[in-house]
């Protein structure tokens, strides 16, 4: 016979470790709760009371397989990684217009998140705080992305260049579609790989 | 082109001292040329407007330039000849086994005008005895560059709007042979409206005789190790 003490003190203990596990999974949905919403708040979009700056967009042509730098007037976050999302969706909706020099659809919604990480690998005394951008395109976009060695490498050199014209401490990019890594945009541009933004640099469109 | 221009005086340069180093390698008497339809198989590649699948517009571009070339005693190795699949280290290891003088990888996209022709964004690197495979194209890019001179100027004189550009293509960068990937786009007016598709046959000839004369031309040009 088990004396009623000890049941008291295991029914007691039951009853508490009941209650932290409870609270354990009450927290655990929080947090989880937090992170999407933390996702969510990303903007798309400027807040409309953030002061309009100056920034420059790197758009490519299919004519002349030209990358042509246009400065532009936007509301932007302060954010690194939400203001590199907000640039690059800019410069999505210029090729998602009517008559675009370089017609890919989709637009700004293309663009789900980008991250800014240290760039991995030896440290360049020239940039000690170079940045690795991470951009994470949807698989719509992708999908829908026009298939050619040309238009998808104007894709990626115009992200690239763009990111290092309002970003200048991003000198690395590397290419996610709906978070997982793929082997090229849409049968041509290998997106396996670590871009340096100094190999896209803007031509001016012009051919000396 | 800004970027060739360059690129060719870098090859010009890079040439002189290793031209007195090593005698010129003398000129194959065996010129042969890889023709790589891209696609094929399960990869159907990009569509054409009418409904053709790249992987059939390239195959058809490659039989077209397969016979030119022929037809002027040259000797043509093609990567297939029907609708297979073939992943891009079955092209190079084809085209590497060839001990070609001009690898072609062609592409067939209804996005941009005329011919972009494209050289592997590798870094130019010495030639030695072993080549890392993913960058073996590397010690070839000058030669590349000069390859895509000569398409360019044969292409430009025959009318066809040209695009230059570097890229990286996992075929391409294992190739040890002088490599451009062509892209055949549809030929547009002025006002970017399409006067010929790339699957018109009139138009695929004229770029196909295009290519053809540049190869012949290329064949001529003194050889840099
Ligand atoms: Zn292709």
């Amino acid at each position: 016979m088990i004396p009623r003490y000890q049941r008291v003190i295991l029914i007691v203990l039951l009853a508490a470790s009941l209650a932290m596990a409870g609270i354990l999974w009450h927290l655990r949905q929080r947090a989880h709760q937090r992170l999407l919403a933390g996702e969510d708040s990303a903007p798309t979009q400027a807040p409309e009371v953030a002061p309009a700056e100056q920034a420059t967009l790197v758009a490519a042509s299919d004519a002349d397989g030209s990358l042509l730098a246009q400065d532009r007037s936007l509301p932007l976050p302060a954010d690194p990684g939400a203001r590199a999302r907000v640039l690059l969706g800019k410069l999505l909706d210029l090729y998602a217009a009517p008559d675009a020099a370089h017609p890919v659809p989709g637009g700004a919604p293309g663009i789900a998140q980008v991250f800014l990480l240290p760039a991995p690998g030896p440290k360049d005394p020239q940039t000690p705080d170079a940045e690795l951008a991470v951009v994470n395109l949807t698989g719509a976009f992708a999908a829908s992305h026009p298939s050619g060695i040309e238009t998808e490498s104007l894709t990626v050199l115009s992200i690239c260049a763009t990111l290092r014209a309002n970003l200048p401490r991003v000198t690395q990019v590397r290419f996610l579609v709906d978070g997982q890594p793929r082997p090229t945009l849409a049968g041509h541009a290998d997106l396996t790989r670590t871009y340096l933004t100094a190999d896209a640099v803007p031509t001016g469109g012009t051919t000396p | 082109m800004r970027w060739i221009e360059r690129a060719l005086a870098c090859a010009a340069l890079a040439a002189l001292p290793a031209a007195a180093q090593q005698s010129p390698a003398a000129p194959s008497a065996h010129f042969v040329v890889v023709l790589d339809a891209a696609h094929g198989g399960t990869d159907p590649g990009g569509r054409l407007a009418g409904g053709q699948a790249e992987k059939a517009a390239t195959l058809a571009l490659s039989v077209r330039l397969r016979s030119l070339l022929a037809a002027r005693g040259i000797a043509v190795v093609t990567t297939r000849e029907s609708d297979t699949t073939l992943d891009p280290n079955s092209r190079a290891a084809i085209a590497n086994h060839a001990k070609a003088q001009v690898c072609l990888s062609l592409h067939v996209s209804e996005s941009g005008s005329g011919v972009h022709l494209f050289v592997s964004s590798l870094a130019p690197a010495q030639s030695s005895l072993f080549l890392p495979w993913k960058t073996a194209q590397a010690a070839l890019v000058t030669r590349s560059l000069a390859l895509a001179g000569a398409l360019n100027a044969s292409l430009q004189h025959a009318g066809l709007n040209v695009t230059l550009g570097r890229t990286s293509l996992p075929g391409l960068d294992s190739m040890t042979c002088p490599a451009v990937a062509v892209e055949l786009a549809p030929e547009r007016a002025q006002d970017g409206t399409v006067t010929a598709e790339p699957d018109d046959a009139d138009y695929r000839a004229k770029a196909a005789a295009a290519l053809a004369a540049a190869v012949l031309e290329f064949r001529l040009e003194p050889r840099q190790p």
